[in-house]
């Protein structure tokens, strides 16, 4: 086989797989604003993707906000600079660990479990069977999980915010000498509203990605077991690959 | 016979030269079939033929690549989503492995369409889930279990009420006594003929097992290399005049066929 060849056959493939997840994206972003609306569903999937991810998002937050105190605590000693501490932790968690670390949490359990179910009803021809039953999969299976994700987890990440600080806050207070007030009061006074929206913005966006890829792998899932474990697997790879490009994307074209 | 409103005679549903390339094999190479109302149609063939796929065409969720789909006369090819849902109304399908929504309990299941498509009240629609659980003889008692709580036979059972809940006018079946112990497939066998005969729809079933097909057919077809090779009255088969259709019927592997091992 010639250079161009090698180069170019999985180039092409590449593009067809970036072709039909944006098409998919699409349809089921499409699907969320068209009748019919399911919202059992959607108040299932909200308690599945958001309310069950708190555990694990709140853990994540909290021993995340502790370390990043005692690194800033060591940092800012070099130049006198530990009082800081408050004002670094919270702007470090708002804007950046809050969302990521969140969203890199649940791309592990919600777009795997994503995949691993739809495509699980794909291989047994259950989503065959939706649309025997006179139901678009896409409305009754699709848009109600991407609307779950999009709706909780800005609320998710909120929660996170709050917990990381906690974390910061029980460290500062606990081992490195800080006034619970006055860390307290330097957190507030120096976060600004901007830095918690672009935080949730990221989550939407990340929530968006996750229940997209979840869904589009275990959509286009065959071949039994395996193929299940493969979507799985590609979906949890993908959603973190985009979430950590949308977080940078996100970040550069925010007004700062 | 004919139903209210529809041509006397026409056929319900048609394939007219439907093709399909899957998988870089032409797994359908025009494939034409009808079956009229009320009556019982058989396909058979060997394993991979398109027989699945062939169901899957008339359904929509497999596209035709050309040929045409036809219901009542209408080329439905083409039908959007929405159209395509209106359309499934008339339609019910039993499912090679049931595909029971494993979220759902039994009744659930069997009063999904009801419920989500019909938007009919959850009581009445449960109403309608018992007493079509009694139609296929499935203990109310599974009303509320889940469908892995269920044994392959009361599964099939619950995937024939789900298909027959909204009374529709074309039934398909996919292997529907596949893996089924020889009691029960033939209790299968006679809910379907007394489905067919109880609703008058147009049935389409797809079996291996030849039993069944002289039991549940008016007509029988044989679908081999991407084509219906043979078609004629159930009780023709044993003279059927083509090699391939004996050699099918008495399960030899020596013949017109190649055995894929
Ligand atoms: N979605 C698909 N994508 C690619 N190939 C497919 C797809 N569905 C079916 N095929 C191929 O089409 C051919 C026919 O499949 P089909 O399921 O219709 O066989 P069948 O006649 O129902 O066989 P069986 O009796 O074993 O169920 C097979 O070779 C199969 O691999
Ligand atoms: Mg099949």
């Amino acid at each position: 086989m010639n250079l161009f060849a090698r180069i170019g056959y999985p180039t092409i493939g590449m593009l067809r797989e970036v072709g039909a997840a944006s098409l998919f994206a699409a349809r089921a972003a499409r699907a969320c604003f068209d009748a019919p609306m399911y919202p059992g569903q959607i108040a299932r999937q909200v308690m599945r993707i958001g309310w069950l991810s708190l555990p694990v998002v709140g853990l994540t937050a909290v021993f995340i906000g502790a370390a990043l105190a005692l690194n800033i605590y060591t940092g800012g000693a070099r130049f006198n600079a530990e009082q800081f501490v408050p004002n670094i932790v919270v702007l470090g968690i708002t804007r950046e660990l809050g969302p990521v670390l969140a969203g890199l949490m649940l791309a592990g359990r919600v777009s795997a479990g994503l995949a691993a179910e739809i495509g699980t009803m794909r291989v047994t021809e259950q989503i065959d069977a939706l649309t025997t039953l006179s139901t678009d999969p896409f409305k009754f299976l699709i848009a109600p999980r991407l609307i779950a994700a999009v709706a909780t987890f800005p609320l998710l990440v909120l929660v996170a915010d709050i917990i990381g600080v906690m974390g910061g806050y029980l460290v500062g207070v606990g081992s490195l000498g800080f006034n619970g007030a006055v860390y307290l009061r330097n957190t507030l006074n120096f976060l600004e509203a901007g830095d918690v929206m672009l935080g949730l913005t990221k989550a939407a966006a990340f929530g968006f990605v996750i229940a997209v890829m979840g869904c589009y792998f275990g959509f286009r899932s065959k071949g039994g077991a395996l193929g299940v474990g493969r979507a799985a697997t590609n979906a949890v790879v993908v959603s973190t690959v985009l979430i950590l490009a949308a977080n940078y994307v996100i970040t550069s074209m925010w007004p700062s | 016979m004919s139903v209210a409103g529809k041509p006397a005679n026409g056929p319900k549903l048609a394939w007219v030269g439907v093709k399909k390339r899957l998988g870089g094999r032409d797994v359908l190479q025009g494939v034409d079939l009808d079956v009229a109302a009320g009556r019982s149609l058989v396909v058979i063939g060997g394993s991979g033929v398109g027989k699945s796929v062939t169901l899957k065409t008339a359904l929509g969720i497999i596209p035709a690549d050309a040929g045409e789909i036809r219901v009542d006369g209408e080329d439905v090819t083409h039908a959007d989503t929405r159209r395509r849902a209106a359309l499934m109304a008339k339609f019910g399908m039993l499912f090679q492995g049931a595909a029971l929504f494993d979220s759902l309990t039994v009744w659930e299941n069997i009063a999904f369409r009801l419920i989500h498509a019909d938007r009919m009240p959850r009581a009445e629609a449960k109403a309608r889930a018992l007493e079509t659980m009694r139609k296929v003889r499935l203990a109310p008692e599974f009303a509320e279990r889940y469908p892995v709580e269920l044994s392959g036979g009361m599964q099939k059972r619950a995937g024939l009420a789900r298909a027959i809940v909204s009374r529709p006018e074309i039934l398909f079946f996919d292997e529907p006594t596949t893996g089924l112990d020889p009691i029960t497939a033939d209790a299968i066998n006679d809910l379907i003929v007394e489905m067919v005969k109880d609703l008058g729809c147009a049935a389409v079933s797809i079996t291996h097992d030849m039993a069944s097909a002289r039991k549940i057919a008016d007509e029988i077809a044989m679908l081999h290399q991407g084509k219906i090779i043979w078609r004629g009255p159930a009780a023709d088969i044993d003279h059927s005049g083509s090699a391939h259709v004996e050699q099918f019927v008495h399960g030899r592997a020596d013949g017109p066929i190649q055995a894929v091992v």
